[in-house]
């Protein structure tokens, strides 16, 4: 073995110019693929983040996903119904202080209750169509990161002003108000209520910042024409990747329809998973170029040496041995390029997190988010290793398997 | 008693395809150890190739190869590789060495590739052989620094390397001059007198004079075999 590395060695040393090239590929190969991977796994997580921080991770409703069997039908099985409104009346959960304290039970999280109803907002000639949450700011701190997201006010504020709300800063500026002023919201069943803007919060997602506000839980019932009524309960857990297990837990012990975040969010998870796969496709064929040139290199050198191949032959060395030199030669131009491919792909990812970028799903100029994972090293430089001894197999099997009489005679 | 160190039987090497040729045509040869077998022939008569036959680089299409009484026909091309390796030298006109090597890292090369001895040993031989044939000082050049007899010379002593009992040569002189021939010549003389095999193949009479047997091929045949006789080689016809 440390023959063959011996002699693969002054293969490669003596074409500096050459085994550079190869290195360079493979460097370039490996480092734009890193940072391929970084760039796309730290956009996907940023934006995750973002998604979970703002959404809760789980979503009772008081309904149920398909019309709940009939009583007629529980009694007579001929009888079918048919046209059941699933929709119609919603009358909120039922008892759910304690659904929502056998829920605590055994969730690894925490619960809270709220009213969700729709309204439209009006100020100075302009309508808005939005969503209300009722919410109690004290059970609210354990299952979103409302508080944190507030940029004027605090959820306190809401009890301070009578029909107080809380608005996206995105909607604000839509609407042209400020904390302080009085706004109207009109309800579904022509309710009207004068509101004061309590604070202002900014959670990064568009769609959140734009129509999404708060109020105490009165307010909202108000709006809604229903008293007393519960209509969401929502979930924070420890662990957001859990939350698909857990609302189908929920859902069958509550029969509450209830909607993980990943639900919510299916079509954008949808895109992400054909994104991935473009990338990873991209990469990929990255790597496999960039071992391009070293084929060509093993190529030449296996061409040149063939006089030294049949020697090596007929002096004794099996045919295998002779073409691992080969092999060795190309992985000394990968493990070189490989490490000149990590330093380049950290330089890149580095560069780029440096670099600040309009991000139209959350209307913000932030620095590029970067991933770094130990793993993307390992994967990249591993399979870049496989392609140049794919590289130079196959090259060098061509070439090892002359026979060596035909060299000699070919030469003397 | 005389050991046989090889042996040729019933040897026939065909080409088929468009350009068919029988490139050695039923040879029987039986070679002693320590015994300097030279072949001569007319250009073509298939002098290489038989050669190639016996140091078992070119497979028979008939006949057996016998390397000290066994018989090689049925071994795999790795087998072949080991018989190479350890039981016969090669040398050629051209000196085939490896040019990025120094002389003496070519001719640790097959002590390398069998990996039998230790490094400090396969120095210490390598020199040795070096020495042996005048090249102590050039241990350290490569072959585009030495002149072609001295690059020859290198090539007899990695042929040497791994004390092989046969050393074939194909035509080691045909690129050398008067002093450079005269110089390989008695070598390779001196290697058959320490009880090492040597079979040459030469077009010089000066060499064939020198050797124990000359054996001449006429279109793959043998069409006579001399003798030495006391000082003199003698002639006997083939029939
Ligand atoms: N691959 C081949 N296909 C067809 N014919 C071949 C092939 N190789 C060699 N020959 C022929 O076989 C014959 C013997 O060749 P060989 O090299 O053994 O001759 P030689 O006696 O060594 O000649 P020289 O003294 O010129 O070296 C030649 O006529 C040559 O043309
Ligand atoms: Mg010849």
């Amino acid at each position: 073995m440390k023959l063959l590395f011996n002699i693969a060695w002054t293969h490669v040393s003596t074409r500096v110019r050459q085994t550079l090239v190869g290195m360079a590929g493979v460097a370039m190969g490996v480092g734009f693929t890193i940072m391929m991977a970084g760039l796309m796994q730290g956009s996907q997580i940023d934006f995750l983040r973002q998604l979970v921080d703002t959404m809760p991770h789980i979503t009772i409703e008081d309904e149920r996903r398909s019309v709940p069997t009939q009583p007629a039908e529980q009694e007579y099985a001929a009888v079918q119904m048919a046209d059941i409104a699933n929709v119609g009346k919603r009358p909120g959960i039922k008892y759910p202080e304690s659904v929502m304290s056998s829920l605590r039970s055994w969730i690894p999280g925490d619960v809270a209750p709220s009213v969700k109803t729709t309204a439209i907002i009006d100020h100075g000639g302009a309508r808005i169509g939005i969503t209300l949450t009722g919410i109690d700011p004290r059970r609210e701190v354990h299952v979103s990161k409302l508080a944190a997201q507030m940029r004027e006010g605090k959820l306190d504020d809401l009890s301070r002003a009578p029909n107080a709300i809380i608005i996206g800063e995105a909607l604000a500026e839509k609407l042209g108000v400020k904390t302080g002023n009085t706004v109207l919201l009109v309800g579904g069943q022509g309710t009207q209520l004068n509101s004061t803007v309590a604070g202002l919060f900014r959670s990064g997602l568009k769609r959140v910042d734009e129509s999404q506000i708060y109020s105490l839980a009165g307010p909202a019932q108000v709006m809604m024409g229903q008293n007393g009524v519960i209509n969401q309960l929502r979930l924070r857990l420890n662990d957001p990747m859990a939350a698909q297990k857990v609302a189908a837990q929920v859902e069958a012990q509550t029969g509450y329809k209830s909607v993980s975040w990943q639900e919510a969010n299916a079509d954008l998870l949808s895109t992400f998973t054909v994104r991935d796969f473009i990338v990873l496709t991209v990469m990929g064929a990255m790597l496999l170029t960039s071992s391009f040139a070293t084929y060509n290199i093993i190529s030449t050198i296996t061409h040149e040496k063939r006089q030294d191949i049949a020697i090596m032959k007929s002096l004794g060395m099996r045919e295998y041995a002779v073409r691992r030199i080969f092999i060795i030669e190309s992985v000394i131009i990968g493990v070189v390029g490989i490490l000149f491919g990590w330093i380049l792909g950290y330089l890149l990812c580095y560069g780029w997190s440096k670099i600040t970028i309009f991000n139209p799903l959350t209307g913000t100029t932030v620095p590029l988010q970067i991933y770094y994972s130990a793993m993307h090293y390992v994967v990249a430089g591993g399979i870049s290793l496989l392609c140049c001894a794919g590289a130079a197999y196959f090259p060098a099997r061509k070439a090892t398997r002359v026979h060596p009489v035909e060299i000699i005679r070919g030469a003397s | 008693m005389t050991e046989v160190a090889l042996q040729a039987v019933e040897l026939v090497r065909r080409i088929e395809g468009d350009v068919a040729h029988t490139l050695v045509n039923g040879i029987d040869l039986a070679v002693n150890k320590g015994e300097f077998v030279a072949i001569t022939g007319p250009s073509g008569s298939g002098k290489s190739s038989l050669l190639y036959l016996l140091g078992l680089l070119d497979a028979p299409s008939e006949g057996e190869v016998m390397i000290c009484g066994q018989p090689t026909s049925k071994l795999s091309e790795s087998e072949r590789a080991d018989v190479r390796l350890t039981r016969c030298g090669f040398v050629f006109q051209f000196h085939f060495l490896l040019p990025e090597f120094t002389s003496l890292d070519n001719v640790l090369l097959p002590m390398r590739a069998a990996g039998k001895m230790a490094e400090g040993e396969m120095r210490e031989r390598g020199l040795a052989l070096l020495s042996s044939l005048g090249l102590a000082e050039h241990a350290n050049k490569r072959p585009n620094q030495l002149s072609g007899g001295q690059r020859q010379r290198v090539a007899i002593a990695r042929a040497l390397a791994n004390r092989p009992e046969i050393i074939v040569a194909d035509e080691p002189t045909g690129a050398l001059d008067t002093k450079s021939t005269e110089q390989v010549f008695s070598i390779l003389r001196d290697i058959a007198d320490h009880g090492q095999t040597v079979i040459v193949v030469t077009h010089d009479p000066a060499l064939a004079a020198r050797a124990d047997r000359r054996i001449h091929i006429v279109d793959g045949k043998i069409a006579e075999i001399a003798m030495r006789d006391g000082g003199e080689l003698v002639c006997e016809g083939v029939s």
